[in-house]
């Protein structure tokens, strides 16, 4: 027996390398398909380097730039820095002669009747428009200085928040974070979905019943209900909302699987395996899993981008991500609020989730057409 | 069929009751109660108000009141809405809700057909490829975008429809909703045409067809769609249920007094009975349209057969 | 095709146009609305939609004019007995129902005995304990029949009080002392709010309900001052989104919203001008901190958390000016309390606050190498989340850690109440008459629903009884300021903002005053063409 079982077992791989490197070859002449890729590589790439590389910590509040606009020019703008100082030096009760800008360097001299206490520097220190600032020229009796400070050039190319915080580095996070869910979701949905769908095509009869009637039970059951209801049971915790989506996506995935097993059962290698006794469990892991392989892989690259509207849509009740964290969902129903006063935080985190769910689709495309030659 | 379909309404009703039973306890488990409220109630008032709607009762007798209540076809009183019943609710949103799911539905597969098969007839053209783009937009835009931005322009800048709300029907409030509505279905439709199509026209008895000399058009439109529209039918069936019991976002957005946004409301409301109400409404329609989608299945494609 | 469509749009528009103008030149108010009432019966109700809707469908004994100044209603005028227990009100001669009857001294007896019997299941019912039994009516104790009001002819109507109540005018405007029609609650039940059965006894009556839609109240015949109603129709529309309100009256669909969307504060203001109405309202935003919590009882960790808050900041920037900073916890301008307590640190310098916070948590015991971790819990909304992650910038600066929970409205307020072990909380109160007692109250050791805080001082309860029975309102003022002055030292609540209320009104609706406590009844408005 466990000779005749060799060349079985053997047969499916060899046509299944095959397979696959026919369509990875057709995949690469895809050049839609492709460019997807590159644009996914590099988002991805971005979203898990990037927070750590931009300048500007996502989480980092500037309160002196409170939703001011994208640019691709430096703040603060030339007509903010004198006045900034001036309010700057008001709160520290010194009074306040000519303020002067010279390139990056601002001068201000101030004088007081007692003589001047050397840390007032912090009061102009803690404002996010000025670096280095320093006591320079003291006058002998401590009563009169100049103070000088360099001008913090500080670029928001996408602006800010809300909250004065840094948009693209938020939007870098936030794709790490929608990428994450889709994935885990995906993953969780894969598992219960494949394991699910292929045992109940594969043993058929009543246990294919009675396992399909439980997935139409749960296809019936409001979705958004049931992750209202896991979100508030469990607060907003991330992993959770992985599970909970990835556990109402899974069951499109059991019936795909389920119908291409009802279809691979009756198939002659599958037959053949049976007659030779190869055990249920066996054959579902050796046969049928893997020549679901294609449909599934399809059907995962399209279910990405579902969860991650999904995921857009729980922010848009407010029951997204928790802060500080972030994700396009949250970033983009909080723009959609904000879009008459400012529409960059609409229009950014916009982009990168089109361009997210434009490459992850055409990529599903031509997976599909690769493996399904009789497209071509 | 007549027969199978009354055996699959019948076999539905173990599932509604599941359905049913399930919510319930899922719904109870939740913290807070729909008394719970940004203004804390006296203790006495909390005690009144839980006897009035037998909350302080045990739970599975309660569950047994629900039960039989419903069996009776009484949904309850609603818990927030406390003016009307559950029944009254639903009388009143769900016919809106139909008519704008049901005109969404109708636009999508006439847009949606139509762009898919201009598609698959040219395929990898320009067209093929504006199409491909449309359709992947359509399903990229959040409608919590897609509404406010069709407001803002054809209400607020250009004056053209109403910025929001129902009017009693009015053919011009409906536009920006139905088109809300139906954007992210116009984009699957033409997708799975599109995919579908393809296939269908490479079959056999679409090129026995074509060598008999019939027009393009013919083809196209008696064989070939025939074939495509299938996956579309089996994707129909959730989609119509989700799009006939109203949409949140829509709804909200635009102040539609559809049934869609209750989903929500309810629960985070902890308006219990109209969750249920929810509940069986929504399950009621996915059984349904199930059952509808297979028998348009079967009259579409002969080779399925009814083992009833 | 498209054009053929909007043509055909404004045909129907036109259409429809036509038709409402036929219909005589009725003035129609198109009216936003925070959101639907949970109901229409006064006596459940509990939110300020409902209060707006109600207070144009019937008229209480005294009623708020447009400056919501207290005056005559069905009641023309009224006597205080000098132990002040005793109220006398003479009502009205011309006074009727929509149906013709005539509004009765008897009505307001059937109406009191009705909202505070325990089977109403009336949610406010408790504002009403003042008056003489009603505690023990509504806990079941005492038949309705006792409660401590009379009506000796159809004309007069005595209520007899527990204690002196300084504020019983003002709690008479709520809508919980509203009347209802006796002969229809009796006929209907709980339908007697239905359109078809609504009996009003106020300037306009209930003509449609659609739940999520609109509600539209039209002009009543019987009203005593009907000539100086102006409005034939008001129309409320429940705005659940407040951009869509925002799009509506941009589009000149709707002539007044009850909210603007603080994110777009900015642009609002810029783009609509004199319609944006931000005024001072009678509500404080705050954090609620479990005071008896160990990691908390040290007075002065609290105030190192209150001072170290730069509160301009989060008024100016994160509510785009909708609030005001709050030092205190009554809000300025209240009735009977011409000057309130505040925290001394008002008008510090937020880095001299900063330092002196630091002082107090170092003595304190918390330093940078035990620092003080705190958690924030709000319940799901943008300006709240905005204003913890601002919050919590503040503290990380006095080397304070902070988490988040943020939750659904429900689940909060359930935890909150269940005593929940938080240790921060987000919380806000908006008074329901204008008296400091209706703020300071919260934290008193006894008021066990409110008292989020678990705050319990005998001083500051002993000053709130003592202000309770003293009569003279220059020294009850005093002492209520003593209590609030404790308040700001041992911080059970720690205040934030005062909310504003924020309205945009049509340049087209006349009549409108911007007002402490927000109100604006329909029948003092009228609608320019």
């Amino acid at each position: 027996m466990s000779l005749a079982e060799e060349p079985v077992t053997l047969k499916e791989p060899v046509s299944g390398r095959s397979l696959w490197q026919d369509a990875l070859a057709r995949l690469a002449r895809n050049r839609a398909a492709m460019a997807s890729l590159l644009i996914l590589a590099v988002m991805a790439l971005a979203s898990i380097l990037g927070p750590a590389l931009w300048p500007h910590p996502y989480d980092r509040v500037y309160s002196e730039y409170v939703r001011v606009p994208a640019s691709l020019e430096a703040y603060p703008h030339e007509d903010r820095i004198v006045p900034e100082m001036q309010r700057s030096l008001a709160r520290a009760r010194v009074d306040i002669g000519a303020v002067t800008v010279a390139g990056d360097t601002v001068r201000a001299e101030i004088s007081d009747e007692e003589p001047i206490d050397p840390r007032m520097i912090r009061y102009v220190e803690r404002s996010d428009l000025f670096s280095r600032v320093r006591l320079a020229e003291t006058s002998a009796d401590g009563r009169s200085a100049v103070l000088e400070a360099e001008v913090a050039r500080l670029f928001f190319i996408a602006g800010t928040d809300g909250n004065g915080r840094d948009l693209f580095a938020r939007i870098l996070m936030a794709i790490r974070i929608s990428l994450a869910i889709g994935l885990l979701a995906t993953a969780v949905a894969l598992v219960i979905g494949v394991t699910w769908g292929a045992t109940a095509g594969y043993l058929g009869g009543r246990v294919d019943n009675v396992m399909m009637r439980i997935v139409d039970i749960l296809y019936s059951l409001p979705f958004i209900f049931f992750v209202i209801l896991l979100v508030v049971f469990f607060g907003r915790n991330l992993v959770l909302m992985f599970i909970a989506v990835g556990a109402v996506e899974w069951l499109d995935m059991a019936r795909i699987v389920r119908g291409q097993t009802l279809s691979l059962k009756r198939r002659e290698f599958v037959e053949a395996a049976e007659a030779l006794g190869v055990s249920d469990a066996g054959i579902v892991r050796r046969h049928i899993i893997p020549n679901v392989t294609g449909p599934v892989a399809v059907y995962m690259t399209l279910l990405v981008p579902k969860v991650i509207l999904l995921e857009s849509f729980l922010s848009f009740l407010g029951l997204g991500v928790q802060e500080p964290l972030t994700s396009l969902g949250v970033l983009i129903s909080e723009g959609a609020k904000n879009m008459q006063g400012a529409s960059w935080l609409l229009i950014y985190p916009s982009i990168a989730l089109a361009l997210l769910l434009f490459a992850l689709n055409f990529l599903g495309d031509g997976l599909r057409d690769a493996l399904d030659p009789k497209d071509r | 069929m007549l027969a199978y379909a009354l055996k699959r309404l019948l076999s539905a009703v173990p599932t509604l009751f599941l359905i049913v039973t399930i919510s319930f306890f899922l719904m109870r488990v939740a913290p807070g109660g729909p008394f719970h409220l940004e203004r804390p109630l006296e203790a006495k008032v909390m005690e009144n108000l839980n006897r009035l709607y037998h909350l302080d009762e045990p739970l599975w007798r309660q569950y047994f009141l629900y039960l039989s209540n419903l069996l009776r076809g009484d949904l309850g009183p609603s818990f927030v809405y406390r003016d009307f019943t559950v029944a009254d609710l639903f009388a009143a949103g769900l016919p809106v809700s139909i008519q704008l799911g049901a005109s969404a539905l109708a636009l999508a597969l006439l847009i949606g057909t139509f762009l898919g098969c201009i598609a698959a007839l040219r395929q990898n053209s320009a067209a093929d490829y504006l199409v491909v783009g449309i359709a992947t937009f359509g399903i990229t835009v959040p409608p919590f975008v897609v509404a406010p931005v069709l407001s803002l322009i054809f209400g607020v800048s250009l004056g053209w429809l109403p910025a929001g709300g129902w009017g009693d029907g009015a053919l011009a409030n409906k536009i920006l909703p139905v088109l809300t509505l139906a954007l992210p279905q116009i984009a699957i439709v033409a997708r799975l045409i599109r995919g579908a199509m393809i296939e269908a026209l490479r079959s056999d008895h679409v090129r026995t067809a074509r060598a008999y000399g019939l027009p393009t058009r013919i083809v196209v439109a008696v064989h070939a769609l025939r074939a495509a529209i299938l996956p579309v039918v089996s994707y129909l069936g959730p989609a119509a249920a989700a799009l006939l019991t109203g949409s949140i976002v829509v709804e909200t957005i635009f102040g539609i007094p559809g049934i869609g946004r209750y989903f929500v409301q309810a629960a985070l409301n902890r308006d219990y009975t109209l969750v249920m109400g929810t509940v069986v409404v929504v399950s009621l329609f996915v059984v349904l349209f199930n059952l509808v989608v297979d028998l348009l299945y079967a009259w579409l494609d002969p080779r399925v057969r009814f083992n009833a | 095709m498209t054009g053929k469509l909007i043509r055909l749009a404004a045909g129907a528009a036109l259409a429809a146009l036509l038709a409402s103008a036929a219909a005589a030149a009725e003035v129609t108010y198109m009216r936003g609305n925070d959101s639907d009432p949970e109901t229409l019966d006064q006596h459940k109700t509990s939110t300020v939609s409902e209060a707006n809707i109600l207070r144009d469908l019937y008229e209480g004994l005294v009623v708020q004019d447009p400056a919501a100044e207290v005056v005559p209603g069905v009641a023309t005028d009224w006597q205080v007995s000098d132990d002040g227990r005793l109220w006398t009100f003479s009502l009205r001669e011309d006074a009727r129902w929509s149906n013709g009857d005539a509004v009765k001294a008897e009505d307001f007896v059937y109406s009191l005995r009705r909202i505070l019997t325990p089977e109403t299941g009336a949610k406010y019912a408790t504002i009403l304990y003042p008056i003489k039994n009603a505690e023990a009516v509504h806990a079941g104790d005492m038949a309705p029949e006792e409660l401590g009001v009379a009506a000796p002819d159809s004309q007069t109507l005595q209520i007899t009080l527990e204690n002196r109540t300084s504020y019983f005018l003002e709690l008479l405007t709520h809508q919980t002392a509203l009347p209802v029609h006796p002969a229809s609650v009796e006929a209907h039940g709980t339908d007697f709010v239905r359109p078809e059965n609504m009996v009003t006894n106020g300037a306009y009556t209930l003509a449609e309900f659609t739940p999520n839609d609109k509600i539209v109240l039209s002009k009543s015949d019987t009203f005593h001052d009907a000539d100086n109603v102006a409005i034939d129709r008001v129309v409320y529309i429940p705005f659940e989104d407040r951009s869509a309100c925002l799009r509506r009256f941009e589009a000149g669909e709707v002539h007044s919203c009850s909210d603007i969307p603080t994110e777009q504060m900015a642009y609002v203001k810029d783009k609509l001008g004199d319609a944006v109405r931000i005024a001072p309202y009678l509500g404080i935003y705050y954090y609620a901190v479990k005071a008896d919590k160990p990691k908390l009882a040290d007075i002065r960790i609290r105030q190192a958390l209150s001072m170290a808050i730069d509160r301009e900041f989060v008024a100016e920037e994160i509510w785009a000016g909708a609030m005001l900073p709050a030092y205190a916890f009554v809000p300025p301008g209240i009735g009977n309390y011409p000057q309130g307590a505040s925290a001394d640190y008002k008008d510090m310098d937020p880095l001299d606050r900063e330092d002196r916070a630091k002082e107090l948590l170092e003595a304190a015991g918390h330093g940078p190498d035990n620092p003080l971790v705190v958690e924030i819990r709000y319940n799901t909304s943008e300006n709240h989340q905005n204003t913890a992650t601002a919050i919590a910038d503040m503290w990380k600066a006095i080397g304070v850690t902070t988490t988040f929970v943020n939750v659904d409205g429900a689940s909060h307020y359930a935890y909150l109440r269940d005593k929940g072990d938080f240790d921060i909380a987000r919380a806000g109160w908006i008074g329901d008459y204008s008296d400091p007692q209706n703020f300071l109250f919260l934290v008193k050791s006894d008021n066990s629903g409110f008292n989020y805080a678990n705050y319990a001082n005998p001083e500051y309860d002993a000053l709130l009884d003592e202000a309770a029975e003293t009569s003279d309102l220059d020294a009850r003022a005093e002492i209520l300021r003593q209590a609030e002055e404790i308040f700001m030292r041992d911080l059970p609540y720690i205040p934030l903002l005062f909310y504003s209320s924020l309205n945009l009104v049509s340049d087209r609706l006349q009549g409108w005053q911007d007002n402490l406590q927000n109100v604006h009844g329909s029948r003092w408005l009228s609608l320019a063409p």
